[in-house]
């Protein structure tokens, strides 16, 4: 018995949740891990608010004009990512790369935008361990939670990069085309937290 | 191959459902509705936002449904949470209220002298 014939007597080929691969259901796994992990930090978020008294009001501190701005783009940065996956799956390697260029674009300008925001919200006066406006835990939460998700988008985009040169060293686009999809999963659920994020620390 | 499997949702409709959730948010912002209602609605409105993305942009409405019940089970472990820390919140909060109730009292009293 060769040492092949063992091991898928080991290990099934196809896992009946996601048939195309192991590391889409490994992404997967991942993701519902670190949702956990935003989920805690929201909610932790929550309760520390609410049992401030002297919470500020995050709309009139952080403004949403930015933040709006940056939100349609990660939107639109998801809409680039599929399309570069649906151009792949037709075969056409070099609009899904373009398109997988957007994305990464769209992800880098979004994490050029928060650090911009940070350095104009330090210069008021917001710093992880006090501000002008009341409770210190208001600015380390923000710079834990929007600090926290930012890393992901810079994970990203280098995840995004690493990919495009994966897809044009692979001449054959359905060979490229499930680690795309899985790398489509991890961007959008960026994109998610970060609806989350908007909602919960600017406009609650 | 995995390409022909998908069915393929339009991208366009759902950013553009995503793109005018998102306008309606910053709308609801600035409606005198009260903040209870403006943050029920805005949860709502980051749900449905979150949800649409999930099942469509990330396939998850053509995946097996075990797979969307893995999906959603950190959602109720975040809420359980906010339970678990509710009850502390509401300590703190009574704690608050019992130490500055005696402050307040006690400060008008001086005034009577």
């Amino acid at each position: 018995m060769s040492a092949a014939t063992v091991h898928s007597a080991i290990e099934p080929a196809e896992t009946p949740l996601t048939p195309e691969s192991w590391g889409k259901l490994g992404m997967w796994v991942f993701l519902v891990g670190d949702a956990v992990g935003f989920g805690v930090l929201l909610a932790g978020y929550g309760a520390m608010r609410t049992t401030s008294g002297d919470w500020p009001n995050p709309y009139a501190v952080l403004g949403i004009n930015l933040t709006a701005l940056m939100t349609f783009l990660l939107i639109c940065s998801s809409v680039t990512m599929v399309k570069g996956l649906e151009w792949l799956g037709k075969g056409d390697r070099t609009r899904a790369v373009q398109y997988l260029f957007f994305t990464a674009l769209g992800g880098a300008i979004f994490v050029s935008l928060q650090a911009y925001e940070w350095t104009h919200l330090i210069h008021r006066g917001l710093h992880i361990n006090q501000n002008p406006w009341g409770a210190t835990l208001f600015g380390t939460s923000f710079f834990l939670v929007t600090g926290f998700h930012g890393l992901h988008v810079t994970g990203g985009v280098i995840y995004l990069l690493s990919m495009i040169r994966y897809v044009a060293n692979r001449p054959d686009p359905a060979a490229s085309y499930n680690a795309v999809e899985i790398l489509g999963l991890y961007w959008h659920f960026v994109d998610l937290v970060w609806i989350m994020v908007f909602t919960f620390l600017y406009l609650f | 191959m995995a390409a022909a499997e998908h069915k393929h949702p339009s991208y366009m409709a759902i950013f553009w459902y995503l793109a005018i959730l998102t306008v309606l948010e910053l709308i609801v912002v600035f409606m005198p509705f009260g903040k209870l209602t403006n943050n029920v609605l805005l949860g709502a409105l980051a749900v449905t936002k979150a949800a649409l993305v999930a099942m469509y942009f990330m396939h998850l409405r053509f995946e097996a449904k075990t797979l969307g019940w893995i999906a959603v089970t950190p959602l109720a472990i975040a809420t359980l949470l906010v339970f678990v820390l509710l009850p502390d919140g509401f300590a703190v909060m009574k704690k608050t209220e019992a130490g500055s109730k005696p402050a307040a009292a006690a400060a008008p009293a001086p005034a009577k002298h």
